[in-house]
């Protein structure tokens, strides 16, 4: 598999992550390089192996079903370029 | 247990140009988790909150903050699972799925595509005519909710609530098993009473906790049966998906919308895009969302915030072991045990709380009598005043009490209209309010005889009419009810007046 301009650009608006053109063929090549080690990856032969999801046995945390937190409107709105009457405003969005 | 048996129902058709045809539906419902906390924080889940109070810092997704899986939520998901008799999967796990909108702040959403937590079930769907559909269930996983975006409060700015966000829902995946849009109102209505019955989800489509994105296509007739024999969906035609959707009204008129331009499309010689689409109740057509397509790449995968989730089989086996009695259960023990009539059966466990009335009402009383006087007495006073049976002025004990004056005779079904009415506006001991206000029956064939002898006294002429017309009996009958105070027992009155004009 290969990335070329357009994928990258497609990528890069997934992300929101703004590129201006004459960054993309350097970033594209980027993947590419990425992906070639991933290719190496792939030709491990890992039949029957489970994946490894942590380095030492662990049972995921579980919390108990309590209100512990909330309440802090000023606090969640704080970092908001713009709040108004306890919601956070943004750019109109509508379908 | 349940051994009612139905017939399958008929595909819905709609008549093209040439030939009918039929509709196959699958449904992904999205039912909100009844929990105290959040799927992944510990804010409060409960609806109606100043904006932006129900928040803790990982719903906002600020940085560093890590979610820790609420447990009881898990256990939800699972009674969920048991109630539609489906596999449980001891290991399930969490991906994350990516897009960007102002109300999902982590710029993804934690969901279960890879692995579920619950797998393969059933739902049998009932029609309300002798006809029900046995609707399969793909999967159930968990995931979070996102917020909720205001447009119509500014003319240039939207406003973002996050009270919702990280709630936790269960989506739940049909196969394409639903063929018109009554099964598809009836399949969400047989969903939200299992979930309520098991008290998973308050079923509130109102407030948005249970809603359905709709997956609709059309088929030649024939096809659908290849279709179910094979499993391969090539008999079947393009699906577009109609999303998000809380009122079982807008998902029928959705489905036909849909359906019949789909065949438009068909029938003028032009293929079905698979895409999203939205309903638009005031226009009453669907249009395509595809300005948000681009969204739909997802690119999901492992969160790596969250290991895998373990469960243990005997902890699966403990929360079946206290699943509360299903509708479809309950239903085939109320015929049963109480000789109620399907239809009866079927009204009084649509609600879990009229079941248990009822069966509180019935312990050890008839129950056919016990039902007549649920449904049509209180259920039709309930409705004129828009109450709900948690709200019932009168208590199941109270009705008891009167349906025990009407079968020990000591009033009459028409007195205990009255006495019901009494009691429901004014409250009160049933039996205390028969004997206070003199309403008891009277069976004591002298005083009943005494009236009649009167009335036949004073009007000769009907006796002698009614003696060559026996049809004009019922005349004097309602006189001795009119001269009793309707407190004569009908039958001692009947049986008085036949002998009195047959002699």
């Amino acid at each position: 598999m290969s990335i070329d301009q357009s994928t990258a650009a497609k990528v890069a608006k997934l992300a929101r992550i703004k590129v201006e053109d004459d960054a993309l063929p350097a970033l594209a090549s980027e993947f590419n390089t990425i992906l070639g080690f991933i290719e190496q990856l792939n030709e491990v032969d890992v039949d029957g192996v489970e994946p490894m999801v942590s380095v030492t046995p662990m049972r995921l945390k579980r919390r108990k079903d309590e209100v512990t937190d909330g309440n802090q409107q000023d606090k969640v709105l704080a970092n908001a370029p713009d709040a108004r009457e306890g919601f956070f405003a943004v750019p109109k969005v509508v379908e | 247990m349940l051994d009612l048996t139905y017939e399958m129902p008929k595909p819905k058709t709609i008549a093209g140009a040439k030939h009918d045809w039929e509709l196959v539906i699958g449904m992904e419902v999205h039912a909100q988790v009844s929990s105290n906390a959040k799927l992944f924080s510990g804010a409060s889940t409960k609806f109606g909150a100043e904006p932006n109070s129900n928040v803790a810092f990982v719903d906002a997704a600020m940085p560093g903050m890590l979610p820790v899986i609420n447990e009881f939520c898990v256990e939800q998901a699972v009674r969920t699972g048991l109630g539609l008799k489906a596999d449980i999967n001891l290991k399930s796990a969490f991906d994350r799925k990516n897009y960007f909108y102002p109300d999902l702040p982590q710029g993804y959403q934690i969901s279960q595509l890879y692995h579920p937590i619950v797998g393969e079930g059933e739902v049998l769907v009932e029609m309300g005519d002798g006809t029900a559909r046995m609707v399969r269930i793909e999967r159930i996983h968990m995931e979070q909710d996102a917020g909720k975006s205001i447009h119509d409060m500014d003319p240039h700015m939207s406003f973002v609530d996050l009270n919702r966000t990280g709630v936790c829902l269960m989506e739940i995946v049909s196969r394409p098993d639903i063929r018109g849009p009554e099964e598809a109102a009836a399949y969400i209505a047989k969903l939200r009473q299992i979930m309520r019955y098991l008290g998973t989800c308050d079923g509130n489509m109102q407030n948005g906790n249970l809603r359905a994105d709709v997956n609709v296509s059309i088929c030649m007739p024939g096809a659908y049966e290849k279709y179910q024999e094979t499993q391969d969906f090539s008999h079947l035609g393009t699906r577009c998906e109609i999303k998000n959707m809380n009122s079982m009204r807008f998902i029928q008129q959705a489905i036909e919308v849909e359906a019949r331009r789909q065949i438009a499309i068909v029938e003028a010689g032009g293929k079905v895009e698979q895409e999203t689409r939205l309903y638009d109740p005031d226009k009453g057509e669907t249009r395509s969302m595809r300005s948000k397509e681009e969204a739909h790449d997802y690119r999901y995968f492992p969160d790596p915030d969250l290991l895998p989730l373990e469960i243990e089989q005997a902890w699966v086996d403990d929360i079946a072991a206290h699943l509360p009695e299903l509708p479809d259960d309950k239903k085939a023990r109320f015929i049963s045990e109480f000789g109620l009539t399907d239809y009866d059966a079927s009204v009084l466990t649509a609600e879990v709380e009229s079941a248990a009335y009822f069966e509180e009402v019935a312990q050890g009383r008839n129950g056919k009598l016990a039902a007549n006087w649920v449904i049509n007495e209180l259920f039709g006073r309930l409705k004129k005043e828009d109450h709900d049976i948690t709200d019932s002025p009168v208590s199941p004990a109270q009705l008891g009490g009167i349906i025990d004056l009407i079968s020990s005779d000591a009033i009459s079904g028409k007195i205990a209209k009255d006495l019901f009415e009494i009691v429901y506006t004014e409250g009160g001991d049933p039996a205390q309010i028969v004997e206070d206000r003199g309403m008891k029956q009277v069976t004591d064939t002298g005083a009943i005889e005494a009236a009649l002898d009167e009335i036949i006294a004073a009007n000769p002429a009907q006796v002698e009419k009614a003696k060559v017309n026996p049809k004009l009996a019922g005349w004097f009958v309602g006189q001795v009810m009119k001269a009793t105070g309707g407190k004569a027992n009908p039958k001692a009155v009947n049986d008085l007046v036949s002998k009195k004009l047959s002699s």
